[in-house]
């Protein structure tokens, strides 16, 4: 979708905030907020792309002026009332419905930690041979998908090379949206920064992003 | 957003059904849904403990540190690193979640890497830990891809003017891990004391 999220190249937000010294977490609710979106995962009713979208859809006032444990912690909330963990009501309560049977193996210290420990691994293996080689030129197409994507705005309709082939993987697209891994070969391309910002880039200097196979052609 | 509009997702819908709903205060929304969370028996608060425990005391920039002190005095490291990163950091013991693919760019006196996420947060937690507020700020996300050098200058970075600047932009799961430049003072120092010399943003590529 095209929102406020994808910030690539936007101006006017000002000198990066730079802290020294600076805690994991500055609070305990921020502290919180993080260990209850890794553990709630753990229920396995969303995926990593459905989470990143969960963050997107929050209304674009609210995605600039949140903090960003603030984004985590509301669209945690979204996402346990559309995968029905929570209501609505007892979102709006505070507390669980009276009479509430309280479930007694939640996911535990161990299976957490295992979870971390082994990761989610994206890579799949597919039987189509990648469509582009190292060194390819390649142009980035310029739709506007109403739904999750991970080719930012800045980077569409630009023509880059293929400097890397990761292999196949999880295409976010499609899993973000309960479609499935689709799986799809994934290439780090380089785009010349004055391909993307014009006089205002160097020839030299350059993006290099990871995209999958069905966001480019052959330039 | 009402409450019609929820179970909608497949027809894309926008907003937040339940913010509204929450108190505004944020240190009150995570106390009413982990309320709400322990009341159902959903998550397990030792299980919170050990994952902040975890972020908090041991996964951190140290270990990135420990693979480039590796890396600077073990030339065979620093090429399994640059090949494979993502097996070289797993002999460390450096793999798990937001780590599963990693790659690792090297600084040269000619090529200078930097690392964003535009789209989101993402980050080499194995190596790095969590990612610092900077990092996620909306200043960085929008201002890393478009002027790197004045980017780099607020961190006190200032590169000679042929360096050539590569920005990579984490817009999939594989991770990125920039192997700086070996400070010439530090040249002879034992691998121990060179993780000393490894500051986190060196690995991220908004320092030297």
């Amino acid at each position: 979708m095209n929102g406020v999220h994808d910030m690539g190249g936007m101006q006017g937000y000002g000198p990066v905030p730079i802290e020294i010294d600076e805690p994991v977490w500055h609070s305990d609710w921020e502290r919180k907020t993080w260990a209850l979106r890794m553990a709630m995962g753990a229920h396995g009713k969303w995926n990593i792309d459905m989470a990143r979208h969960a963050n997107e859809k929050l209304p674009p006032e609210q995605l600039l002026s949140f903090s960003y444990y603030e984004r985590w912690i509301t669209s945690l909330a979204d996402m346990m009332v559309d995968a029905e963990l929570v209501t609505l009501d007892e979102i709006a309560a505070g507390h669980a419905a009276p009479g509430t049977i309280k479930n007694p193996s939640p996911p535990s210290a161990d299976q957490l930690m295992k979870g971390r420990a082994s990761g989610r691994q994206s890579r799949r293996d597919i039987d189509a041979a990648p469509k582009f080689s190292v060194g390819d030129a390649v142009r980035t197409n310029c739709n506007s998908p109403k739904g999750h994507t991970r080719l930012p705005a800045y980077a569409r309709g630009r023509v880059g090379k293929i400097i890397i082939h990761h292999g196949a993987h999880v295409f976010p697209d499609s899993s973000a949206h309960g479609g499935g891994d689709a799986a799809q070969h994934l290439y780090a391309v380089r785009i010349a920064a004055n391909e993307l910002w014009g006089v205002n880039g160097r020839a030299k200097d350059s993006v290099i992003l990871d995209l999958s196979e069905s966001y480019l052609e052959h330039a | 957003m009402n409450k019609q509009d929820k179970k909608s997702d497949h027809g894309h819908s926008h907003g937040s059904a339940t913010h509204s709903l929450l108190p505004s205060d944020p240190a009150l929304r995570v106390k009413a849904i982990e309320t709400i969370l322990l009341d159902k028996g959903l998550v397990d608060p030792a299980a919170l403990d050990a994952l902040i425990d975890t972020f908090q005391n041991k996964i951190g920039p140290k270990n990135g540190a420990a693979a480039v002190a590796k890396a600077w005095t073990d030339p065979e490291f620093k090429a399994w690193l640059l090949k494979d990163a993502s097996a070289a950091l797993a002999s460390l013991g450096f793999s798990g979640m937001q780590g599963e693919n990693m790659v690792a760019v090297e600084n040269t006196a000619e090529i200078h890497n930097m690392v964003v996420c535009t789209l989101c947060s993402c980050y080499p937690w194995p190596v790095l830990g969590l990612p610092p507020s900077w990092y996620k700020s909306n200043a960085y996300r929008s201002r890393a891809v478009i002027e790197p050098r004045a980017v780099l200058a607020e961190f006190g970075v200032t590169l000679p003017e042929e360096t050539e600047i590569r920005v990579w932009d984490s817009t999939a799961e594989i991770r990125y891990l920039v192997l700086p430049i070996q400070p010439e003072e530090t040249k002879g120092k034992s691998e121990a004391e060179l993780a000393e010399f490894v500051p986190r943003d060196a690995m991220i590529g908004t320092a030297l």
